[in-house]
């Protein structure tokens, strides 16, 4: 581990891997850009999951083959994406309704900070020069049952990620569930973090070190 | 008789006066109205009001617009995007208002314009700065923010297939803001591929009814925007 270290533990798609684990059967579950879309492919053999793209798709399928990919047929990163049998296409008041009304199950989220009580920052870093663009961050937070946040433990300059008040402008307050990074997995209960699993090779002392926020360590502690 | 046809893009976006507020449909480029856009280039009405969910790509389209100093605000979710560059210049010259707004309460600010609702509780946006300034009531011990209606003086939108009477169908994950975008407009200018017969779409199947749509142009084989970003082509 160098000083600024942030690849040890468990890479991006073993954070997917083990966030998948918590994906149960049946779910509707929308997945947010970068680690949280290889969530997918991870997903446990024999348990049936339905993926909505909140610009308008319910059933959304795996990346096309080359060739085979229609800019009509896309995901809300803007990516060409496949529609599985038995998926339904909709407008964006209905797929909302989805969202706000309570109806997905699970959303998987990056983040740029977490704090203890669960607020989530993820949109913005509030500087001045930056243009602003939220998309339907604070939709997903604000309605889905069940956010899972999938991150880096610290940022490239080596900042704990996890917090104990977020600086940057907050997505939604006391939303976030569960959190997985490279080197833990956290619950964010009503008695703030609760570490329940580290990475293979990673110490406690380690996780505590690295955590800019009050860990309580569950008795299973794995 | 009832028929909702306009012969040409230029004749359909005519009347847009100066200081508009206009919906344009997409989600990037899926659903783009480009053919409109175009003839509203062409046409100059200025000091536009946008809503749209994006801002446009490279130098075609919405971005095109934009660039031809017709918009003064953008009521979006998401203004930026990979080959997003005019807006963004723009906007930190303090060229253009933007007005920020989440994805799902700009749909449904759009959908409750449609529907004659003026104003609406959400959850959405709560405790940010987004919520700043507006309305704040507790229902059932929860907290939400209230939120406006859109109206539009136009809507643009684009679709696969539309009869006579403003019928139409979608082209799968580029219907998004069409049909909402068709209520809440007093005058919806719809671009199809397509013309079908009355009847030729089955009633369970419609899912713009007519009445929402008051102008139809077919544009068989409208231009894909990515294309032209890659082509790096420019409008006019």
């Amino acid at each position: 581990m160098t000083s600024k270290g942030i690849v040890e533990g468990w890479d991006r798609a073993q954070m997917a891997q083990r966030a998948a684990l918590d994906i149960q059967d049946g779910a509707y579950v929308n997945l947010g850009i970068g680690i949280p879309e290889m969530v997918a492919g991870f997903v446990p053999a024999g348990r049936e999951v339905i993926y909505h793209t909140e610009n308008g798709l319910l059933g959304m399928g795996p990346t096309p083959e080359p060739g085979q990919e229609n800019q009509e047929l896309i995901n809300a990163g803007k990516k060409p994406v496949t529609a599985i049998s038995g998926a339904c296409y909709f407008h964006h008041a209905d797929s909302f309704m989805m969202i706000r009304g309570r109806h997905i199950d699970v959303c998987v989220l990056g983040a740029m900070q977490v704090s203890k009580d669960g607020d989530l920052a993820n949109w913005s870093t509030g500087a001045p020069d930056a243009i602003p663009a939220v998309g339907g961050a604070m939709d997903l937070v604000a309605g889905v049952k069940t956010i899972y946040v999938i991150t880096q433990h610290i940022t490239k300059k080596g900042d704990s990620k996890i917090v104990e008040n977020c600086t940057y402008p907050l997505t939604g307050k006391g939303v976030v569930n569960r959190i997985y990074t490279n080197l833990a997995v956290i619950d964010v209960n009503q008695d703030g973090l609760m570490l329940r699993e580290l990475a293979p090779g990673i110490t406690l002392e380690f996780v505590k070190e690295k955590t800019d926020a009050t860990l309580n360590i569950h008795p299973d502690l794995r | 008789m009832i028929d909702k046809q306009i012969n040409s893009v230029a004749q359909a976006v005519a009347d847009i006066k100066d200081g508009s507020t206009i919906m344009i449909g997409g989600f990037g480029e899926a659903g783009s109205p480009i053919e409109l856009i175009h003839a509203l280039i062409d046409q100059g009405a200025k000091n536009l009001t946008v809503v749209s969910n994006n801002t446009g790509s490279g130098h075609v389209g919405l971005a095109a617009l934009i660039n031809n100093k017709q918009v003064s605000k953008m009521i979006c979710s998401f203004p930026k995007s990979a080959n997003s560059k005019v807006f963004p210049e723009l906007y930190k010259k303090g060229q253009i208002e933007l007005e920020l707004v989440p994805q799902g309460t700009l749909a449904e600010r759009i959908r409750a314009g449609g529907a004659g609702i003026p104003a609406f509780y959400t959850a959405t946006s709560v405790n940010t700065t987004l919520a700043e300034g507006k309305e704040i009531r507790e229902f059932d011990g929860q907290i939400y923010v209230m939120e406006h209606g859109i109206k539009a003086d136009y809507s643009l939108v684009k679709c696969k297939a539309g009869d006579r009477y403003g019928n139409l169908i979608y082209n799968k994950t580029a219907r998004n803001f069409g049909p909402i975008m068709c209520t809440a407009a007093e005058t919806s200018i719809v671009q199809a591929e397509k013309l079908l017969e009355l009847g030729a779409i089955d009633p369970e199947h419609v899912v713009t009814p007519g009445i929402f749509v008051k102008r139809l142009i077919i544009v068989p084989n409208p231009a894909a925007e990515s294309q032209l970003v890659s082509e790096d082509r420019r409008y006019p």
